[in-house]
């Protein structure tokens, strides 16, 4: 299962410790984060509850940057 | 700008007044030093905060801590020696700048490339018994009447029911002269309707419109990263740590054999200010982003920046004839009667019949030569023939309609025709009936296209074409395409095009229509599909997808993506180079913390500016 979230963050360095953050996270197969257009690509594990993951993903992002926002 | 621009542009600006007017005061001891904290504290609290949340968090060497050490270190420094407060708090106010500036490029391009892109409808008119209402264009179902007032944007594809009216595709296909359209036709989301009313009934769902797919493929392309991108990436996660590592080595090991700490530390807070890796993580992707949407404003999507990269390094082009070169429109030219029994007219309604079922570009050409294909006539047994023809029983006849291998085959004496284009002829019962010539003609800017892409350093241009000898000899000769191969069936295309691939030193890029020609596409370096509006299989395959069908194009693409990629490479070295000039300055002592500042701020500026110019297409 693949979504798509939009995000907000102020740096291009942050955008790439996020994605290494969400790629992490129990969950998460794969993730990308797309600094340009402000969005996050999140393909999960299967049999995964999306949201709850997307809660620990916003935890561990905000552990490296704290500015950071992700809507879902 | 939005608000919290606003914000960070008005503490700069106190920060810096303060700064300045703190210049023309005269004081000294613990007064100066409370006078210089306010503007320390008033641009650079947020960084401080933040440094102090990644140490909690163990988050090791980020941006803000490296700042954070180095403009305390700083502040430390003058209060040991002359109590210039100005280095420390300037490293502070210009980084503050360079971050401002980045969020306000990057707003700025990425709102002017959403602009560019601007085919996104936001709601759909449907008619219900109280008039007009606007609903989500997402929950309308599939053959659902939608009404498209003049100005609006048509959300969803569909087949006009009722109304005419003109078409502006601009932001579709980069082609400005707008289309007229009528009752019947087919059109696409995205496109502005200007003047009539138009009544549509929906074939598609939103999300699998044409407008959606666009703008999913421009959206997800700048997340397949090049491999400019994936090095810098790397190249950051190394330089930070190796900087810093240097940094804590001058300011510990040259001071234990000569003394002169001061000196030392400060050489070493100029490498922590120069070990952000800010301008190169910025500005490449940037420069990628940019160049796609640039692109994009002239009807070329590129799928990924590493396609990009890819079409900068295309040597070889190899093209393929029908609908890339040519118009893709047989038309029937001639109809040659050689036996007594069959005139013209029988000849092609016989021809028709045959090809009821196919959907070759030439099996349309007939049926549309003979309109009335649908008589009462019985058919029977069509059989397709691959690279032959097709055979038919009608009112009793086999009827075999294909080319000379064919005829040799069942045994018909054909007749060679004196006309160029494709013959298709036609036995009955094994006897020799005539033939239908159908020519297909160039498009009007293939020949200006093949030369552009010669001016354009592509160095060996082929054509391919499932066509005969002499057609393709014609085309390539009027084209001034020295390489061609002519009558390749669709998987001798394949193995050919795999033997120019091998052949070639360079990157390949596969031009096609997309229609049969997907296993090529797919199997080039580049795959380019042609006029691909609506076509999702081509969308699917294709690399990179242009919109209108002008094969100017190709050269204009692979000059934008070689623009980008230039200026990826200036940025490279730009900011590499100053950078590791700075250090090896600052290490020997002929830097201060002025030039570390200009290397990491006015370098980051000077990169994103640069980045910026991708935008601008060349022409």
């Amino acid at each position: 299962m693949k979504k798509t979230y939009k995000i907000d963050v102020d740096c291009a360095n942050c955008a790439n410790l996020m994605e290494v953050e969400t790629k992490k996270t129990a969950g998460v197969k794969d993730a990308v984060v797309n600094f340009m257009t402000l969005k996050m690509k999140v393909e999960f594990e299967d049999d995964v509850d999306a949201k709850e993951v997307m809660e620990r993903v916003r935890t561990n992002c905000k552990k490296v940057e704290k500015d950071c926002e992700i809507y879902f | 700008m939005n608000a919290k621009q606003k914000r960070n542009l008005a503490r700069i600006l106190i920060a810096a007044a303060w700064l300045i007017a703190l210049n023309f005061v005269e004081i000294s001891g613990v007064e100066r030093f409370l006078l210089y904290l306010i503007p320390y504290l008033v641009v650079g609290y947020d960084i401080l905060l933040k440094a102090l949340h990644g140490l909690k968090n163990l988050r090791g060497l980020d941006e803000s801590l490296l700042m954070t050490i180095a403009t305390l270190g700083a502040m430390a420094l003058a209060i040991y020696e002359d109590g210039d407060y100005t280095e420390a708090i300037a490293v502070m106010l210009f980084y503050q700048i360079g971050e401002w500036f980045q969020s306000y490029a990057v707003g700025k391009s990425r709102k002017n490339i959403s602009e560019l892109m601007d085919i996104r409808p936001d709601y759909a008119n449907v008619e219900t018994a109280d008039g007009l209402e606007q609903v989500d264009p997402d929950d309308v179902e599939v053959g659902t009447v939608i009404i498209v007032q003049p100005g609006e944007k048509i959300p969803i594809d569909g087949v006009i029911v009722a109304g005419n009216s003109t078409l502006n595709t601009v932001a579709l296909t980069g082609e400005s002269l707008p289309r007229e359209v009528s009752e019947g036709a087919e059109v696409i989301s995205g496109c502005i309707n200007i003047n009539g009313v138009l009544k549509i009934r929906t074939t598609k769902e939103f999300g699998e419109s044409t407008a959606s797919k666009i703008l999913e493929l421009v959206e997800d392309a700048s997340s397949r990263k090049s491999k400019s991108e994936n090095f810098i990436t790397k190249f950051a996660r190394i330089y930070t740590p190796v900087v810093v590592a240097c940094a804590v080595a001058l300011a510990i090991i040259p001071p234990i054999f000569s003394g002169d700490w001061a000196t030392w530390i400060y050489r070493a807070l100029i490498f922590l200010v120069i070990s952000c890796p800010c301008a190169l993580v910025i500005s490449i992707p940037l420069s990628f982003f940019a160049g796609i949407g640039g692109a994009s404003r002239e009807g070329i999507l590129i799928k990924g920046s590493n396609f990009l990269e890819t079409l900068s390094k295309v040597k070889t082009v190899v093209l393929d004839k029908t609908g890339t070169l040519t118009q893709g429109n047989f038309d029937v030219e001639a109809v040659h009667s050689k036996n007594l029994n069959f005139n013209a007219e029988k000849l092609l309604h016989l021809a028709a019949h045959v090809e009821r079922y196919s959907t070759h570009p030439i099996a349309n050409s007939l049926r549309k030569a003979y309109p009335n294909e649908r008589d009462d006539c019985t058919i029977e047994g069509v059989e397709e023939i691959a690279g032959r023809g097709i055979r038919a029983k009608i009112n009793g006849q086999i009827i075999c309609v294909g080319n000379e291998k064919f005829m040799d085959e069942v045994g018909a004496i054909w007749k060679p025709c004196y006309k160029v284009g494709t013959i298709i002829h036609v036995a009955v019962d094994g006897e020799y009936a005539g033939h239908v010539v159908i020519s297909d003609a160039l498009k009007t800017h293939a020949k200006e296209a093949v030369a552009d892409m010669k001016n354009s350093g592509v160095e060996n241009i082929f054509m391919l074409t499932g066509d005969s000898e002499k057609i393709a000899a014609k085309v390539a000769e009027e084209l001034g395409i020295k390489n061609y191969r002519s009558e390749l069936l669709p998987a001798d295309k394949v193995t050919e095009f795999e033997k120019i691939l091998s052949a070639s030193s360079g990157k390949v890029a596969f031009v096609g229509d997309g229609i049969n020609d997907a296993p090529v596409l797919s199997r080039a370096d580049v795959g380019i599909a042609m006029g691909a509006l609506g076509s999702d299989a081509a969308i699917e395959a294709a690399d990179v997808v242009l919109m209108d069908d002008d094969p100017r194009k190709i050269s204009k693409a692979i000059k934008i993506a070689r623009k980008c990629l230039a200026i990826v490479k200036q940025n490279i070295c730009l900011a590499i180079g100053v950078k590791i000039l700075c250090l090896i300055l600052g290490a020997i002592g002929l830097a201060n913390m002025w030039a570390a500042i200009f290397a990491d701020v006015g370098v980051m500026i000077i990169a994103v500016l640069n980045a910026i110019r991708t935008l601008i297409t060349p022409k």
